[in-house]
């Protein structure tokens, strides 16, 4: 097998791999900070704002580790700089 | 299909390139800038005001008060920065359903100069509020072995508040187009509904982000003072 198709396919499983294993991990996380902040609300619903924007700012810092994997992977199927390495060695022989 | 506008280059000549980032960010900057000069223009005291003041009033005041309740300070020091922040980053990714329009907020160049801008502020805000002794004394609390750890978190931070907003808006964008190729009609419609709503959080999550490091800055020396009661009791009464 070339480099060439080597690249893409450890590329493609990785991104799938990526995403698959990034985003539950953090869905489980997020889901433990909002059930938390839920009980809180219950709780107090009082102290709405303070508890609402405490869980959206945690939640959206949780988030941010999604996302990181989002743009890894995406990195990887759109712009891969291994393969584009390779396409520019394979274009100029 | 493209990761980044950064890559749509209208115009080239040499080094110089004209790409759809500064494009559309140079078009939110003069939307915002003529738009709030149209409506100051002509201000008023009298008790029925034209609607689009009234329509920027609620705006600023809406932000004086969120600034208010997150550092229990006086806004006005905070309002231009963290103000401008939000305002720009709402409106340039709530313009993002228009047609043909590529949000500059997609683009990791916008976040990092937006990032770097608070990475600034915050030794700035810092310094004016407690002096450079008190400012760097931050960075050696709770003791002098957590300065590594300090340094390296403002260094994460900044960057993490760059590719946060920009994967969120770069992934909105992407799965939009995405779908408009296997599914279209219907599903990317919903997903830019989906889009706008987390255009807006990540636009108020950024800024509040923003206000939280800058204000951690300000007010590490007034910790333990006897006014901590006079904030518990505050934040009760406005809840």
């Amino acid at each position: 097998m070339d480099s060439l198709e080597l690249i893409a396919m450890i590329s493609i499983i990785m991104a799938g791999a990526t995403v698959g294993i990034g985003a539950p991990v953090t869905a489980i996380g997020e889901g433990w900070a909002v059930s938390r902040g839920m009980a809180a609300l219950a709780q107090q619903p009082d102290a709405a704002p303070v508890i609402t924007r405490g869980l959206f700012i945690g939640v959206a810092m949780i988030e941010s580790s999604a996302i990181y994997c989002f743009v890894v992977s995406m990195v990887l199927i759109f712009a891969n700089p291994f393969w584009n390495h390779f396409v520019g060695l394979a274009g100029t022989p | 299909m493209d990761i980044t506008p950064d890559s749509v280059v209208y115009w080239q000549s040499g080094a110089l390139k004209i790409n759809a980032t500064l494009v559309f960010t140079w078009a939110v900057m003069a939307l915002l800038v003529g738009g709030s000069w149209l409506v100051t223009r002509r201000l008023t005291t009298e008790t029925s005001l034209p609607r689009a003041q009234n329509l920027l009033e609620s705006i600023v005041e809406g932000i004086q008060g969120q600034i208010r309740d997150v550092t229990q300070q006086d806004p006005g020091r905070y309002l231009p920065f963290i103000g401008t922040l939000f305002l720009f980053i709402a409106v340039s990714n709530v313009l993002s359903i228009v047609p043909g329009f590529k949000p500059p907020t997609g683009s990791l160049s916008t976040t990092a100069a937006l990032a770097l801008a608070v990475f600034v502020a915050v030794p700035i805000y810092g310094i004016a509020a407690q002096g450079l002794k008190g400012y760097l004394k931050t960075y050696i609390r709770p003791s002098v072995f957590m300065l590594p750890m300090n340094i390296l978190g403002e260094l994460t931070r900044t960057i993490a508040l760059a590719i946060r907003l920009f994967g969120n808006i770069m992934s909105g964008t992407m799965i939009a187009a995405i779908l408009l190729s296997i599914a279209p009609f219907f599903f990317p419609i919903l997903m830019n509904a989906l889009g706008l709503l987390i255009g807006l959080i990540q636009a108020y999550i950024f800024s509040i982000l923003a206000l939280v490091f800058i204000a951690s800055a300000t007010r590490a020396h007034e910790e333990g003072k006897p006014d901590e009661a006079a904030y518990a009791q505050e934040e009760t009464i406005d809840g």
